[in-house]
């Protein structure tokens, strides 16, 4: 029990202090469970982020769910999950339905117009950022490329994005399957010369 | 109400499956299904959702899978947009996890996100040219320039932090905009 009441304090942690969003929360689940209370080694603790970032879905919840679950078995996931998300969760629900208690205020709709411009330069600075990412990562042509299908697929087309994302998965998981093993040909070819020249 | 429950599950389920690159990803894929195909917000609440969701700690995807089904269909909504949101990856990663960790520094897997992050961008850009129209129309072009630079300045430079950017927009909203 003591260990379940140590994994809720340290996802309680986490959720309250880490602001910015999930990614940014890494360093704090790194300070509480490498350092505090020593549950993960370094090497384990950033395999588990290797692959939690292989899947889709907020990468905060799927370290908190699976720490909490190593440690603490099922009980212990669901407790670090919860500890990690709802007194967040219910703050804001506290605050939104308070706002929406005032709606017909004037001074209320004013708000919600005075917030809107700064959402607006919030998205811009993530939407810079994630095609920044992607100019770096996969290249300015293979970024223009992607970018022009998905435009035209979305507002051409009026497809679900989920069609999109789906079909370059497939893709992703297709293409470099043939890269690897040319590069397996290339490095046994290589080897093949290397026992030549002996 | 088992079918609200049922969309509500799908429309959070859907964006998390195939949202590569952490929760910031799942904004654009979640403003699809939650104003755009079930309409249960206008994208006035869902910028507002969105403001508050980024003035408080922890992940966006959350907060905003919590608010909204709790908007949608009280406690229990909220619950299962949140089970929506965490259980699928999680369990995924907790059952396969031999799998994963086999994988998890191949070519293939990295470049998964690496193909899905441009359509993330574009669908980001979209809805950005969404807010802004909407506050060109609402607030007028001189409100809309002002805060929008003003909160540039205050987010990039200064490096304000989010929370306080964000009540001086409510604030001046309040006072000038009621």
């Amino acid at each position: 029990m003591n260990r379940q009441w140590q994994i809720f304090a340290a996802f309680f942690r986490i959720g309250i202090f880490g602001f910015g969003g999930g990614p940014s929360m890494i360093p704090l689940f790194h300070a509480e469970v490498v350092k505090r209370y020593q549950w993960m080694q370094e090497q384990e603790f950033s395999d588990t982020l290797a692959i939690g970032n292989t899947l889709p879905g907020p990468i905060a919840t799927k370290m908190a769910g699976y720490i909490g679950y190593r440690v603490g078995g099922t009980l212990g996931a669901i407790n670090a999950v919860i500890a990690n998300i709802v007194p967040s969760i219910i703050a804001m629900i506290f605050m939104l339905t308070l706002l929406s208690a005032y709606k017909d205020q004037s001074w209320v709709t004013g708000m919600g117009l005075g917030v809107l411009p700064v959402v607006v330069v919030m998205m811009a600075k993530l939407t810079w950022d994630f095609f920044d990412k992607s100019r770096t990562s996969l290249g300015i042509k293979g970024t223009a490329l992607i970018a022009s299908i998905t435009t035209i697929a979305l507002l051409g087309l009026g497809l679900h994005p989920a069609f999109i994302i789906v079909s370059l998965l497939i893709i992703a998981l297709l293409r470099v399957d043939k890269n690897q093993d040319t590069q397996i040909i290339n490095t046994q070819s290589s080897s093949n010369k290397a026992s030549v020249e002996k | 109400m088992l079918e609200t429950y049922w969309q509500l599950f799908l429309a959070f389920f859907i964006p998390n499956i195939i949202g590569y690159g952490g929760g910031p990803a799942i904004i654009p894929l979640i403003e699809i299904e939650v104003v755009s195909h079930y309409q249960w917000l206008n994208l006035q609440e869902f910028s507002e959702t969105l403001a508050l969701g980024n003035s408080l700690p922890s992940p966006i995807a959350t907060k905003m899978a919590g608010h909204i089904g709790y908007m949608v269909a009280g406690v229990a909504g909220a619950i299962i947009a949140v089970f929506a949101t965490v259980a699928p990856s999680l369990l995924l990663m907790i059952l396969l996890l031999a799998i994963l960790y086999r994988y998890k520094d191949s070519v293939k897997v990295k470049s998964m996100t690496l193909f899905v992050r441009p359509v993330i961008a574009v669908m980001m850009a979209i809805l950005t040219y969404k807010l802004l129209q909407n506050s060109y129309v609402d607030s007028g072009a001189l409100h809309s320039a002002g805060l929008i630079i003003c909160a540039y300045l205050l987010l990039e430079r200064t490096k304000l932090h989010p929370a306080l950017v964000i009540s001086s927009g409510l604030a001046y909203g309040g006072i000038f905009l009621g």
